[in-house]
This record gives structure tokens, C-alpha cells and sequence, in this order.
């Protein structure tokens, strides 16, 4: 599976706040990525909010939900929730985003698109 | 059993009592019942009977239901009365003749208006005022009078006034016999007020007068006093008692009191043990009830046992409240203990009309009772902490003074124990209502009555049951407690206290101690907004916990571009100032735009020019405006003394004062001010969180303003204050309110919210009642003294700078999807 994945690497750990967000630009696309300290998770997502297509979840606010503690991210703008595990948005509309996977070595951070 | 077989229960009287007594008897069932009364129509609302006048009709007055009678297990004879009573054979004869056995005899045969024996009491224009009847009379001699009287100055008789003014007559005279009016139920100093009120609404009054006789030819002409004085009068309206009727009992050879009354035991049973008496008609302990629920508490007490209860009736309040011709009059428990057996407590305010007066236990801790004109609405909380021996708070004044605190009533409600007796003409307790709330979830007075039939008899108890409504459902709600989300279990209040106590610098500590799961955008911005309450550190080193806007310390914007709002205090700014914001926004091609208040916000900077931007701004000696937090954002004010003509005090100095105290310091929810130099409040300063208004003498300090989509005036804490003082009471109010308010809550709602108002607020901020004032003083100078400005300490810090960028991989690369338009001059962003 892992084949089908193009792995970029996007910025060093570091880049990313704990329990906080950032963006990068990968090949022309905003991809934000988010750093969950406390449980040595890392997930990424589209930057564009669905909303008002802002390129904003980046500078959102992480959080999790509910007792499976389902990681999610806040928009900035309206605070519209999306789960970044399944990208599907927990505030009661009916939106979607695109995530991506992530992993870190060396102290750099990846992000994998499919092929 | 069969029908036939049925005990036969006969009801003599057919009054509010005698009905009650069958509605209760028929719901209990297997008895037949069989009613005879005097009166044409069914039984009525006597005690609302002047409503006749006001445009109500019999049949609104009527209690049965129609087609109540119209089966067999109640037969209703009316327009015939019981005329003997054949207590061997146990039969009774009416007196259009029907024979009717009965195995129980229920005597309700009520009262009749006791006409006292003067001469001339026969004459025309003479009339009682006691049935539908009587009124229909008064109503068609009413026209042709011009000098309306009612002899008697009781509950009854000033009821019969209000009949007459209602009826149009020109002069309508009240004459008592005694000193005093209502002389059963209230003092001499309270009827003072009743008649100084009274007297204002068009009634006159004569007391201490005993009429001799009634003259006039055939026709009522005038009274003629005992005094040799005389009163012209074309109609009399005799309102002077009730006298029982017990003449069917007297004929029957059953034992009546020397002055009138069926003598009855405590299961209201004459010597003849199949025959009862209640209502008006019996006469308990030597006692005549004249009021409608002991009548009712009687009909309960005999249903009841005839249907194998056991039941006495021991007695009755007698307290009451009524509308006298607007005039709220009650008396309630023993209103006329005197000392030395008690204290007594006497408000009395004769520009408006109030009188109050408590009787209270020597040893001060039980209430006796009181006397209330015009202004009863502390009566039923009074009535039930004479009833169910509620200890008196301390200050015991306050019951009827009322206001300081203003808690006063919602506390005493819901303290009443469970078995006291809410309805008293229902018998409905306060368990009862409670559980109707809990239990059926009752929300409302309308669907109470319907539940339980309070409040639905003489309405007296209506606020009272709306109050344990209210009490009730607010104490349900604290099951569902007041918590911040999903990961803290507490409020904001508490985590205050917490974090202050554990002296908590961090999310993560906070979270660990007292919280689950990671947070989330709820709870992350209120436990930073708490830091900053308590420890005032520089909100960047925690970026992440802060909300949107404090995130990057600038607002934003559609887009994603940012604004930037210097400080400008007090709205005062030197052309120099006013250059450089110029030259800055020019250079970074930012729109600028004047603000609501009175500074200027430069808008449209990309993320990564904000430190820059700041970079100048601070070297031209402006800081943070604080615009993107819940903090102090400006004190407005107006151009004052220093160059207004009319201006009192210096209101920009003032204005720059505060603004510099309170600048940067983090609330709830964001916090303006304002300061007028006068009267003529051109800053606006009553729509604010606080606003100061310069007086001849000093400053009036105003609280909790809102502009917004609610508005709201502030409301005034302090007047004609120093500005030291002035300064002290904002430091306890705003300390107060950063401590216990909900996140997101404005002054204005908390306020709304905070129990006792604006009174309770003025006692702990001006009183000092909590005894909290020092400490806020301390707590908020700490504040004060660790001000920055968040903007210099990113600036001069690299680390802090790079947090400032959109792109991490691409540090100075801007938004790409970041773009404007161009609008009479200057940018605006693209529509989204």
C-alpha cells in the first residue's frame, strides 16, 4: 500500500506548534498539518475551509471529541469542526475535507499523496 | 351496589360552599346526592361578584359546568329551599312540597346580609348586597341616584363602594361605625393609608358615625346620625355583616350560638348525628367562618368522612388580600399583636400610599403577622413564614422593605417546607406543585391549574406558585450542571478559583488536573482568558490555547488578512501619530477606517507583516489596542472642560486614566468603557461596561451598558463619586465580574444573570458585602502592574516573530488565495 503513496517531506518537527497547526505548500497545494503532542500524533488535511473557502485550518484550534477522543480542528473563522481522522465535519453540516497521512523521521515531517 | 341502594346525601344550599362540598361527595362517589337551593340559578362566584358590574355575567360567574347536574347520581332542585326538617322519620320538605328521605343532612345554608333595626330601614332605595339578585336591583336604581352610601366599612362593605363608582354614581359615601376601616383586619395607621387612598379615588368617608334613622317620604331622602349630623342620600347599599342562617336548624330543634350559628363539632356534625353544617351557616368553636376556603376546608372535612376518611377541621386562617378599588389591602396571621407580647416593624409611606406592618416574636426569630396596604405583594411569602414558622433572617425588615438583596423572595419560596399549604382553597401544598414540575414537567401557571387546581380558585396564590415553578425548575437545572464543555466538568467560576488556588500556568497542567480528552476551541480560549486573569504572562507563549483572533494578536478578516488596531486612549492622538498611521498604511497598502471607538483600523496586512507593521508602530510610540481579545478595548470619551463650554470635568484626562489602568487586562468578554464630561453624555458612556458621567459634584458611575444586538442602558452604581473612588469601585466591579462570569458573557448579560441585580451588585461593590473589595483592589493593581504590550514582546523576540508566517516550508511566501479589490480609493477584500 505503502507504494501507492508519493511521500513529501514538508517541514521539520519543530515547524509545527505543539497541539497546534501549521501549513505548508506542497507541490502547489496548501496542506495543513497538525500536531497532537500529548499523544505523539500527527495528522494533515486540506488548509481550505469548505465553508468560505478560506485557506485557513491551519491557524484553527485542535482539539478532540467525544470519549474515543476523536481528533478534530476548528475553523477560525466560524468554527466549523471536522474530524481529522475521517476529514467529515462534526458541527452538523454537511461538509468534507481531504486528509492526508503523515509520518516523521529524522526529525522531518512527511506528508503521503496517493499516486 | 345499586343505585337505589346508594346512601342519599341531601344538601341543603347551594352556595360556593354547598357545591363544593358535592364536587368532592360525587368524586368520591357511591352516594346520591340531592341539592336544594334558594336561589334561581346555580351556584356562583360570590366572592367575585362586583366583577358583575365590570361586564361579566351570571352565567361567567357560574361554577358548575353545564350538564353537571344531569345525572343520576346528583339532583339539583333550585328555586326551592328546604323549609322543615323531620329528623325521626329522617325525610325533608321543601317548599314547593317534594318529600326526600336522606340517610345525611349537610346543612349549607351560608348567610344573609344582617340589616341592623333602624327606622326606616323599609324604604325605597334600600338595599343588601349579597346575591346576583341584589345587584341586578342596585344595577336598575343606580341611574336615578346622585349621593351613593354603603353602610359599613368592612372587606364587604368597601367591596359594595367599588360596586357603586363602578356604576357611574356621582358621590358615593362609606359610613362606619367604628374608628377605623376593615377594623377586623387592619390597624388604625393602616387604615389611614387606605382612606387617604381611597379618598384620592373619589370615595368619602365618614367613621365613627352611627345612623339613627333613614328619612325621606316613602323614597330614601338622607341619614340622620346619632351626632345630630345628617347626610343627603338617594340610595343606601347596607353592607353591615352577614348574619348565619340557621333558621331551618332552629326549627329542627338543633342547638345554635346566642348570636346565630349552627353549633357543629369538628367533624362539623350537629348533636343530630346524621346532620352537618358548613359554610356561613356553622358555627365551629364559637367561631362564624366569613370566608370562602374555611367554608371549602369544611365541604372537604365532611365528603371526606362520609366516604370513611377521617378528617376535623381545627380552625382557619383567616389572613386575606384583596384589590380594594385598586388598593391592594391584606392582613395576615395576627395582625394586631401589640407590644410588649411582640415587636413590631412599621414602614409607612404616605406619598405613595404604602403602609406595612410586621408583628414579629419578642425573641425576634418567628413572624405573628401584619398588615399590608398598598403594596401587598410580599403577602403570600409573609402569610407562609407565619404559617409553617419559618425563622426570620436577621435583618427581618427586609420582608418588607424588600429590594436589598432582592433574593429575598426566590430564597423564602423555596424554603417553605414541603406540607405548606400553597392553594389554600384547593389544599394544594407546595410538594404537590414541586412534583407536578418534576414529575410532569408543569412549566406554566395555566397548565398548573389544570394539574393540580392551584391558583385556580381566588388566584391569590398565583405569583407564589409561579415563583416554585421557577424555584423548582432552577433547582432541576442544577442536576444539569453549569460546566465549560465536554472536558472540563466546571465552570468557568470554579476553574478560576482552581487555577488562581493550584497557581496553574498551563494547559496541559490544567487538563491533566481537572480535565479529559484534549480540549477543544471551547474550553482552550476560556482557561487562557482564566491565566490571564490570574497571571497576566504574555498570551503568545501559549499561541495555540488562544482564540483565533489572539492567536496572531490582530483580527481577522475575510480572506485571511489581518487588521491592526493601535491604542489611541481616550481617542486623543497628535497629528504626528496620526501621520506615521498614514505612512504605514500606505506603505502596506492597508484600508483605514475610524472605528465606534474613536481609533483607527488599519486593515487588509498579510500574517507575515504584522510583526513589521507593529515594528513601527511601537518605534512611533503606539502599543496593542487589544481589538482582538476579550479585553478592555476603549474608554470613549467626549471633548470635556478643556475646550466644551458646557463640559464639567476634564473627560479626556479621565478617559485616558482608566483607558491606561485597565489596558490589556483579559475578560470573559470584551470590555468598553466610556467618560462624559456632562449630562449631555456625548460619549455615549450608559451603552458601555462601564460608563462615568461628570456631576456638579463629582462622578456617577454607570454598570453593565451593552450596545450590540441587545442594548442596554448601564445602571447606575455610584453617584457623585471622587475619581479615586470611582477607580476603586471599577476595580472590585470588574474583578467581580472577571472572577464568576460565564465565558463570553458580557457585563450586561451577567449582570442580567447575577441573583439580586443591580442591588446585590451595589452591596458587594460599593458595601463591600462579601468583604471581597480589598482583595479585588490587590488582585487587580497586580493586573495593572504586569501590564506589557504583547505586540513589543513579539517584536523584539526572533522566536515569537517566525510564529508569524502562513507557509512554514515557505517562510516568506504569501498567501497565494489571499486577494483584494479596489473600492473609492482603497483596498477592500475580494467577496468570498
Amino acid at each position: 500500500m505503502d507504494q501507492n503513496i508519493k511521500w513529501l517531506a514538508a517541514c521539520r518537527e519543530e515547524d509545527i506548534p505543539a497541539d497546534s497547526g501549521a501549513c505548508v505548500l506542497l507541490d502547489g497545494e496548501q496542506i495543513a498539518i497538525f500536531r497532537f503532542a500529548r499523544r505523539a500524533e500527527w495528522y494533515a488535511t486540506q488548509n481550505r475551509c469548505p465553508h468560505k473557502q478560506q485557506m485557513s485550518l491551519a491557524r484553527g484550534m485542535t482539539g478532540s471529541a467525544g470519549e474515543a477522543c476523536e481528533p478534530k480542528i476548528a475553523c477560525p473563522f466560524h468554527k466549523k469542526t471536522f474530524s481529522l481522522q475521517t476529514g467529515a465535519c462534526l458541527s452538523g453540516d454537511d461538509y468534507q475535507i481531504r486528509t492526508y497521512p503523515v509520518k516523521v523521521k529524522g526529525g522531518r515531517v512527511y506528508v503521503g499523496f496517493a499516486q | 351496589m345499586r343505585h337505589e341502594d346508594k346512601p342519599v346525601v341531601v344538601v341543603a344550599g347551594n352556595g360556593m360552599v354547598g357545591h363544593r362540598f358535592c364536587e368532592k361527595l360525587k368524586a368520591l362517589g357511591g352516594f346520591r346526592i340531592v341539592v336544594f337551593g334558594e336561589e334561581p340559578r346555580p351556584a356562583y362566584d360570590r366572592v367575585h361578584l362586583s366583577e358583575y358590574f365590570n361586564g361579566k355575567s351570571a352565567a361567567d360567574l357560574s361554577l358548575p359546568i353545564k350538564g353537571w347536574f344531569d345525572d343520576e347520581e346528583i339532583i339539583l332542585h333550585l328555586g326551592d329551599a328546604v323549609r322543615e326538617i323531620d329528623r325521626v322519620q329522617r325525610v325533608v320538605h321543601s317548599y314547593k312540597g317534594i318529600i326526600q328521605r336522606y340517610d345525611v343532612l349537610v346543612l349549607a345554608t351560608g348567610s344573609s346580609a344582617f340589616v341592623p333595626d333602624i327606622s326606616g330601614i323599609e324604604k325605597e332605595g334600600v338595599f343588601v348586597y349579597r346575591t346576583i339578585e341584589d345587584l341586578e336591583r342596585i344595577k336598575a336604581y343606580a341611574p336615578r341616584a346622585t349621593n351613593g352610601a354603603v353602610m359599613g366599612g368592612g372587606l364587604l362593605g368597601l367591596e359594595a363602594a367599588k360596586a357603586l363608582l363602578d356604576l357611574g354614581i356621582p358621590r358615593t359615601h362609606v359610613i362606619e361605625f367604628a374608628s377605623r376601616l376593615m377594623p377586623r383586619q387592619i390597624d388604625s395607621a393602616g387604615s389611614h393609608t387606605l382612606e387617604a387612598s381611597l379618598r384620592r379615588l373619589g370615595l368619602q368617608l365618614h367613621l365613627n358615625k352611627t345612623t339613627l334613622s333613614i328619612e325621606g317620604a316613602g323614597r330614601i331622602e338622607s341619614l340622620q346620625f346619632t351626632d345630630d349630623t345628617r347626610l343627603p342620600v338617594d340610595m343606601l347599599v347596607i353592607s353591615a355583616g352577614i348574619r348565619p342562617r340557621d333558621e331551618l336548624a332552629r326549627l329542627s330543634g338543633l342547638a345554635v350560638g346566642t348570636r346565630g350559628g349552627i353549633i357543629v363539632n369538628e367533624r362539623l356534625q350537629t348533636a343530630d348525628k346524621n346532620i352537618f353544617a358548613i359554610g356561613e351557616c356553622a358555627l365551629v368553636q364559637g367561631m362564624i367562618y366569613g370566608l370562602v376556603a374555611p367554608g371549602y376546608e369544611m365541604a372537604d372535612v365532611v365528603a371526606t368522612n362520609l366516604a370513611g376518611g377521617d378528617k376535623s377541621f381545627t380552625g382557619f386562617d383567616m389572613s386575606t388580600k384583596l384589590k380594594l378599588i385598586g388598593v391592594d389591602v391584606a392582613s395576615f396571621g395576627d395582625p394586631f399583636a401589640a407590644e410588649p407580647d411582640c415587636r413590631t416593624i412599621v414602614f409607612e409611606d404616605r406619598h405613595k400610599g404604602v403602609y406595612k406592618r410586621i408583628n414579629i416574636s419578642s425573641d425576634g426569630k418567628y413572624l405573628l403577622g401584619g398588615v399590608l396596604i398598598g403594596d401587598a405583594g410580599a403577602y403570600h411569602l409573609l402569610l407562609q413564614t407565619v404559617n409553617n414558622r419559618l425563622v426570620l433572617p436577621p435583618d427581618p425588615e427586609d420582608l418588607i422593605l424588600g429590594g436589598r438583596g432582592g433574593a429575598v423572595e426566590g430564597a423564602g419560596v423555596m424554603s417553605l417546607p414541603d406540607e405548606a399549604l400553597v392553594c389554600s382553597c384547593e389544599s394544594v401544598s407546595k410538594a404537590a406543585i414541586c412534583r407536578a414540575v418534576t414529575e410532569q414537567s408543569v412549566s406554566s401557571v395555566e397548565a398548573m391549574k389544570k394539574c393540580t387546581r392551584a391558583g385556580s380558585g381566588c388566584g391569590g396564590c398565583t405569583p407564589l406558585v409561579k415563583d416554585l415553578i421557577a424555584g423548582t425548575m432552577k433547582a432541576g437545572g442544577l442536576y444539569i450542571r453549569n460546566i465549560l464543555c465536554e472536558h472540563f466538568e466546571y465552570s468557568r467560576q470554579e476553574l478560576f478559583d482552581l487555577v488562581k488556588l493550584h497557581e496553574v500556568r498551563t494547559f496541559e497542567e490544567a487538563l491533566r488536573q481537572w480535565g479529559k480528552g484534549d480540549g477543544c476551541e471551547v474550553c482552550k480560549p476560556a482557561i487562557a482568558s482564566i491565566f490571564a486573569g490570574c497571571w497576566n504572562e504574555t498570551i503568545v507563549k501559549q499561541a495555540p490555547i488562544q482564540d483565533s483572533n489572539d492567536r496572531y494578536l490582530a483580527n481577522i478578516q475575510k480572506g485571511g488578512s489581518y487588521s491592526v488596531v493601535p491604542r489611541i486612549p481616550g481617542g486623543e492622538v497628535t497629528p504626528d501619530k496620526l501621520i506615521v498611521l498614514g505612512k504605514v498604511a500606505k506603505k502596506y497598502n492597508l484600508y483605514t477606517k475610524i472605528t465606534g471607538g474613536q481609533r483607527i483600523d488599519l486593515f487588509g496586512a498579510h500574517v507575515g507583516d504584522l510583526p513589521a507593521i507593529w515594528e513601527e508602530l511601537i518605534a512611533a510610540g503606539f502599543e496593542s489596542g487589544h481589538a482582538y481579545g476579550k479585553a478592555l478595548r476603549t474608554v470613549k470619551s467626549c471633548v470635556g472642560s478643556t475646550w466644551c463650554r458646557y463640559g464639567l470635568h476634564d473627560s479626556v484626562s479621565f478617559a485616558i486614566e482608566i483607558e491606561e489602568r485597565y489596558r490589556g487586562i483579559r475578560a470573559p468578554h470584551k470590555i468598553k468603557g466610556g467618560v462624559s464630561g456632562c449630562i449631555r453624555e456625548c460619549a455615549e458612556a450608559q451603552s458601555k461596561d462601564f460608563g462615568i458621567i461628570a456631576t456638579e459634584k463629582g462622578w456617577n458611575l454607570y454598570v453593565g451598558g451593552n450596545g450590540g444586538s441587545r442594548p442596554q442602558h448601564a445602571q447606575l452604581l455610584a453617584v457623585d463619586i471622587d475619581k479615586e473612588t470611582c477607580v476603586r469601585y471599577l476595580d472590585r466591579f470588574l474583578m467581580f465580574y472577571i472572577r464568576t462570569a460565564d465565558p463570553l458573557t458580557r457585563t450586561a448579560t451577567w449582570l442580567n444573570k447575577l441573583e439580586g441585580g443591580m442591588s446585590y451588585l451595589k452591596n458587594v461593590v460599593v458595601n463591600d458585602s462579601l468583604g471581597m473589595g480589598g482583595q479585588w483592589e490587590v488582585d487587580m493593581q497586580a493586573l495593572v502592574d504586569s501590564y506589557h504590550c504583547e505586540w513589543a514582546a513579539v517584536v523584539n523576540n526572533p522566536e515569537l516573530r517566525k510564529q508569524f508566517v502562513h507557509f512554514v516550508n515557505a517562510p516568506r511566501k504569501k498567501d497565494p488565495g489571499l486577494q483584494f479589490e479596489e473600492m473609492r480609493g482603497q483596498v477592500k477584500a475580494k467577496e468570498w
